[in-house]
């Protein structure tokens, strides 16, 4: 990724490849890159960019290409780019239209830029590939709790670098020490330990093969690492590679399958799936996604990270109340070959041949503590795996099954709502509000749409037996509580109750559907993250970065 | 005329432009990459435009001149060209390329010609336009000045 010749610091020089059909834009684009002091190599078709980037894939940081090209969709190179070459793509389009910015985001594009793209915008893409530098550091160094924390973290002070001063002069010296050290240990340990692997079109060959020769139901990374039989290549490796390589063929059978009945994206994201869409309409009962049987809208969802999430949950107890909720869990398989390892590794039961896994109610009992607004909780919360899941990254996968891809399940977390719908409706305002508990923050969020009229009593108490017992009366007017789902903090806490309980995290964000637009719940959604970050998992993290990048 | 006068004329055509309705920010940001590293950037590229609008013009003639009509094919073209316009901002080629869409979701034959004509008047009343701007500007560089900073 280094240029080893380069004298000034990053992001100076960063190798842009633009494609574009349009020779305007083209033009345009490079006199802009160029001002933004990056290096800038443009292409008018996308199978010569395609061929370009297979004979040279060292030597581009990052590709910016338009989604509408007669030779070949934009969408299908970004694919490409992503399997072959892991390199971060930006698209860009006149088009603005949400399923194809979604689609985008899908097929593995880092971020979607709409035309016409001023200058500010691409003033900042070299945090992509800051970004993937950081997550390889990750991959190559192992992978586990703490060092998603540490990346979840380093995001965040990438995100801080950014909004404090674009990056170029930091005010804190102590960051910059940190970035600084960061970086060096980027270089040292890509060049020191192991080599990243480039998937060449041979060593995909080859790997293809492997899965064809052991049929593609009983594939294993270690099976194929066997067959493949390549010097140099982990199993951790072909796991990620394999992950990824079943994703690009559900992705492909889902748009066969839109083909063939008429299913495409843009039918999944219209207002006819209803548990899939956040909550634009706004009297949507809460309990219609129950009803609906976990109804998954077809094509948008990778399988895979449905199972993380509540292996996650497994893992993660989380402790409100001595009561017992029960999740149950139906989501479709997407005719995806079985996974042999879930069941050894997991106490998840999965059932591939009905297409479904269902995660019966031992695996997702979850028991409940009261909680206490103590700073302790804040160890509890940091121990909680799935805030670094959250953050996980497509490329991020040491287990086969632990790739969160992209964010594109976040929609599906809609149909858990079951269960954090199911707050007692009379005990909400029983609650302190003020209480930095997750618990307390869903209570919230349920009040709010008590507020809105939106949330039918017998609905919500129907099982709402997961609530805390804590009995202290606070004597919140209604306009109080409305207006707490605006009060910033407090919308941050709900979003990192979120990022603890798995299987009501999601669900608390989208919990907002009733009572925000998306919008809304997106710039939630964001400042959950930073606040996240810099607030909570302050204490831990230090120590885990001197372990893991420092020592 | 002197170097003032000529720039005072250069922005004040500039204005009507943006104005009228001609251009959008977008332009703008094009005068601005312009510097001393590439004095014809603005120039060259609403030439590129010009060349790649003409081209998609005519096939767009071509397509919809057709006894059976491609729409996905005109769809794709008026794509194309509400892009490359997008790019300089012009604004009121892009607008009809909006409506113009619109005719081919619908397969409406009659309506994509009547956009067709419509666009092609906005366009070359565009390009007269911005004919007429740098001709103005290499009389300001013709006597020695430069076109002053937007």
């Amino acid at each position: 990724m280094e240029n080893p010749s380069r004298t000034e610091p990053f992001p100076v020089g960063l190798r842009v490849l633009v494609v574009d059909d349009d020779p305007t834009w083209l033009k345009i684009l490079e006199k802009m890159l160029r001002k933004c002091s990056y290096d800038v190599t443009t292409c008018g078709l996308a199978t010569v960019a395609l061929s370009l980037l297979r004979e040279r894939r060292e030597k581009f940081d990052i590709v910016i290409s338009d989604v509408n090209m007669p030779d070949m969709d934009g969408f299908k190179l970004l694919e490409q780019v992503g399997l072959e070459m892991d390199l971060p793509v930006i698209m860009m389009s006149v088009d603005g239209e949400t399923s194809r910015v979604m689609k985008g985001v899908q097929h593995g594009a880092c971020d979607y830029l709409l035309k016409p793209i001023r200058m500010k915008e691409l003033r900042n893409i070299w945090q992509h590939v800051y970004r993937k530098k950081i997550h390889e550091v990750r991959e190559i160094e192992g992978h586990d709790i703490s060092e998603d924390m540490l990346q979840f973290r380093n995001c965040s002070e990438d995100f801080d670098d950014r909004q404090s001063s674009g990056g170029a002069d930091l005010s804190s010296v102590r960051k910059r020490k940190d970035l600084d050290t960061s970086d060096q240990e980027v270089n040292d340990s890509a060049a020191v330990k192991k080599a990243r692997v480039v998937w060449s079109v041979d060593l995909h060959q080859k790997f293809v093969n492997a899965v064809n020769q052991i049929g593609f139901d009983k594939v294993g990374p270690k099976k194929i690492l066997d067959l493949m039989n390549v010097r140099g290549l982990t199993r951790e490796n072909v796991a990620s590679h394999l992950q990824k390589y079943r994703l690009y063929l559900s992705r492909l059978q889902k748009q066969h399958e839109g083909k063939n009945c008429g299913a495409n994206m843009q039918s999944d994201f219209s207002p006819k799936a209803p548990q899939a869409n956040f909550g634009l309409q706004n009297s949507t009962p809460v309990n219609q996604a129950n009803t609906a049987g976990g109804y998954v809208p077809v094509g948008i969802h990778p399988t895979v990270p449905i199972t993380q999430k509540f292996q996650a949950q497994n893992r993660t107890p989380v402790h409100v109340d001595n009561e017992k909720s029960t999740v149950a869990l139906h989501i479709k398989d997407q005719k995806e070959a079985a996974r042999p390892d879930i069941s050894n590794s997991r106490k998840l039961n999965s059932t591939p041949l009905g297409g479904v896994l269902s995660f019966k109610s031992t695996a997702t009992n979850v028991e409940y503590k009261p909680v206490e607004p103590s700073t302790s909780k804040h160890q509890n919360l940091t121990g909680g795996i799935p805030i670094s899941q959250f953050m996980q990254y497509p490329k991020h996968d040491h287990e086969p099954y632990s790739l969160l891809e992209d964010y594109s399940h976040l929609p599906l977390s809609s149909q858990l709502h079951q269960t954090q719908r199911e707050p007692t409706f009379t005990d909400y305002k029983s609650h302190n509000n003020k209480t930095i508990m997750p618990v307390t923050c869903t209570i919230d969020s349920v009040s709010v749409q008590v507020e809105r009229g939106i949330v039918n009593p017998q609905e919500v108490n129907r099982s709402g037996s997961w609530l805390p017992p804590i009995r202290e009366p606070s004597m919140k007017t209604d306009t109080d509580l409305i207006s707490l789902p605006q009060d910033m903090p407090l919308c941050s806490l709900q979003n990192i109750s979120c990022f603890e309980n798995v299987g009501l995290n999601s669900m608390d964000i989208f919990q907002y559907d009733d009572s925000m637009s998306l919008t809304e719940f997106q710039s939630n959604w964001y400042e959950g993250l930073e606040f996240n970050t810099d607030y909570l998992y302050e204490p831990l993290e230090y120590p885990i970065i001197d372990d893991c990048l420092f020592a | 005329m002197d170097v003032s006068q000529l720039q005072r004329s250069w922005v004040e055509f500039l204005t009507a432009l943006f104005n009228e309705g001609f251009l959008d920010s977008q332009f703008n940001q094009l005068l601005q990459l312009q510097d001393e590293s590439n004095p014809n950037f603005v120039a060259e590229v609403v030439t590129d435009f010009f060349h790649d609008s003409e081209r998609l013009l005519n096939e767009l003639t071509g397509v919809l001149d057709q006894q059976i009509v491609d729409f996905k094919k005109v769809d794709s073209h008026v794509h194309q060209l509400k892009g490359s316009s997008a790019s300089i901002g012009v604004e009121r080629v892009k607008n009809m390329c909006i409506a113009f869409k619109a005719f081919c979701e619908e397969s409406n034959r009659e309506g994509c010609l009547r956009c067709l004509h419509q666009v092609k008047q906005e366009y070359f009343l565009v390009k007269d336009k911005l004919q007429t701007l740098f001709m103005l500007e290499q009389q300001i560089v013709a006597a020695g000045g430069s076109p002053p900073l937007m």
